[in-house]
């Protein structure tokens, strides 16, 4: 009896909550198809706010593309960065290490709108104000601390030996690194990707503070711009078909690697 | 040999400490020097301005008001937060029918961006097609003014908040509670403890490390926040819901003056530099 009791209350309370954390998502999709009043889907169900949002400003497609360039830019800086630091830290001692790997993590102990005042005088002084690349660039700095960390910690897990023979055969250190160590490495370069496109997909105040032009601007900036539009008149309906939009592509790379995800939040939790 | 390793080494990392050079230490002595200085967005330096920008930090009579609320949205968030990713942690911590899913709907808020579940609550708590009046119409009540007050934009914002990180610090802590060894568990259950005291006298005790780590990400998360009040309230009403770091960037591309702006920008980073030693202390000191 006490057993059933408690299996009953509990089922009722975590199927309650997921009920609270599932209804705003779903709410989102469904106002951003549902017929409204205020909205550019007047009657029954369709994609009038998708359309809306298509020729909104300089266009759905422009800011989608905007978006896409900066993440994957910013995806390919981070790797890049990641794959060689991290195998300097793993495999190598040199002059200065333990200083430089300190002082890549210290870059979580700034706030992040701290470094984006002199960020966005210096990326002027370097010709690059407004630029999607310059944008990528402050990214990737923020995805750093997390990136080497993770494959500092990938390259030293792959077992020595198999560098050895690799060296034996006559292989150089690029050799090993570009022929070996990568496929050792791949979940790592996975989580690292998946996290660094994510948080490049979804900043907000960078894009903010360094693009202001209107066609340069990326997705959560122009929908949030958009809010403030049309004549002083809110468009509710194509703000949320702003969010399915932002949101899908977080959502199927959640699908696709669930496991990469855990493994993140796992090395986060390790080092704390 | 060794020393070409060590060259080889030093070319490898090279990248890195270029990167972490030219966007990491030279931005951090870059606001430090503006923070001295007159420095309007567009002019560039103009002279020294020491010690006025930091004087004027305290002048701003909406300074101390911003401070005020983000260290009471600190507290509001940090508290709701830890207890609820805790709850959430342990429904799913045993492996039982529906347990899959539970996590994944506690957990798919956290795959959207913050600005992107700001902008979803916008619409949410807006007169205009949110769900919520209509739902407390058909029970006789409402509506509410969601945003209207400085009290109701403040919970809002705080529900938001929570529905979108809860999920994250759930996995955390569900990671802690999986480290602990089954069997410390077993052995408190033969001397005949109840579900209450094994998770007193155990579970908690063995969960600081991941508490404390919800602890350091939640009270800095909130203390620098920015996007949520930006979108969702825009700082209203009447100023009621800025925060530190929405003055330094009405400073800085509102007011244009990026010298005050730096100035508030190494106060923060101070406070928060002081903070997250005294808490990582704090968290040593215990084990």
């Amino acid at each position: 009896m006490r057993t059933r009791l408690w299996t009953t209350s509990y089922y009722a309370l975590a199927g309650g909550l997921s009920v609270l954390f599932l209804f705003p998502l779903v709410w989102t999709g469904y106002a951003s198809v549902a017929p409204h009043g205020a909205t550019h889907q007047q009657d029954g169900f369709g994609f009038g706010n998708y359309t809306a949002l298509l020729d909104y400003d300089a266009g759905l497609l422009r800011y989608l593309w905007n978006s896409t360039f900066v993440s994957l830019l910013t995806v390919a800086f981070t790797l890049a960065l990641s794959i060689l630091g991290g195998y300097a830290f793993a495999r190598f001692t040199f002059r200065g290490r333990d200083t430089l790997f300190v002082l890549t993590l210290a870059i979580l102990m700034v706030p992040y709108s701290t470094l984006l005042i002199p960020l966005y005088s210096m990326l002027g002084d370097l010709g690059m104000r407004g630029s999607l690349v310059g944008l990528s660039l402050v990214l990737t700095l923020y995805q750093l601390p997390f990136a080497v960390f993770m494959m500092r910690i990938s390259f030293e897990a792959v077992p020595k030996e198999i560098e050895e023979s690799a060296m034996c055969d006559g292989a150089g250190t690029f050799g090993v690194l570009t022929r070996i160590m990568l496929f050792a490495v791949w979940p790592g370069l996975v989580t690292v990707g998946l996290f660094s496109f994510l948080a490049a997909w979804n900043d907000f105040i960078a894009p903010l503070i360094l693009v202001s032009e209107a066609d340069k601007a990326v997705l959560p900036v122009a929908i949030a711009n958009l809010r403030q539009q049309s004549m002083g008149a809110i468009d509710f309906g194509a703000t949320q078909a702003g969010v399915v939009v932002m949101a899908l592509p977080c959502l199927v790379l959640f699908a696709l690697l669930q496991r990469h995800y855990v493994r993140g939040f796992m090395s986060g939790a390790i080092k704390g | 040999m060794r020393h070409s390793r060590k060259l080889a080494g030093a070319a490898y990392a090279a990248p890195v400490a270029l990167f972490v050079l030219v966007f990491f230490v030279a931005p951090l002595l870059l606001v430090g020097r503006m923070s001295a200085s007159d420095w309007p967005l567009l002019a560039g330096y103009r002279g020294l301005n020491l010690p006025e920008n930091y004087e004027g930090i305290g002048d701003d009579p909406l300074f101390w008001p911003a401070v005020g609320f983000t260290l009471k949205y600190t507290g509001i968030v940090v508290v709701i937060l830890i207890g609820l990713s805790l709850l959430l942690a342990l429904i799913v911590a045993d492996r039982r029918r529906g347990t899959g899913f539970f996590r994944t709907a506690y957990f798919l808020p956290t795959t959207l961006g913050l600005a992107s579940a700001s902008l979803l609550f916008f619409g949410f708590y807006s007169p205009a097609i949110g769900p919520l009046d209509p739902m407390l119409e058909a029970l006789g009540l409402g509506p509410v003014s969601w945003l209207g007050t400085p009290t109701a934009a403040l919970w809002s914002t705080v529900v938001l908040i929570v529905w979108k990180f809860a999920g994250f610090f759930m996995i955390i802590l569900l990671v802690g509670l999986q480290s602990i060894p089954p069997d410390v568990y077993e052995a408190a259950r033969l001397d005949g403890a109840n579900r209450w005291q094994s998770f007193a006298h155990i579970t908690v005790p063995l969960l600081r490390p991941a508490l404390g780590l919800v602890l350091i990400l939640s009270v800095t998360g909130s203390l620098l926040a920015f996007d949520q009040f930006f979108i969702l309230t825009k700082g209203g009403p009447d100023n009621s819901t800025v925060t530190v770091v929405q003055l330094i960037y009405r400073e800085a591309f509102q007011r244009f003056d990026l010298g005050a702006a730096a100035a508030i920008s190494v106060v923060v980073l101070a406070a928060l530099l002081v903070l997250n030693i005294a808490q990582f202390r704090a968290l040593r000191k215990d084990h």
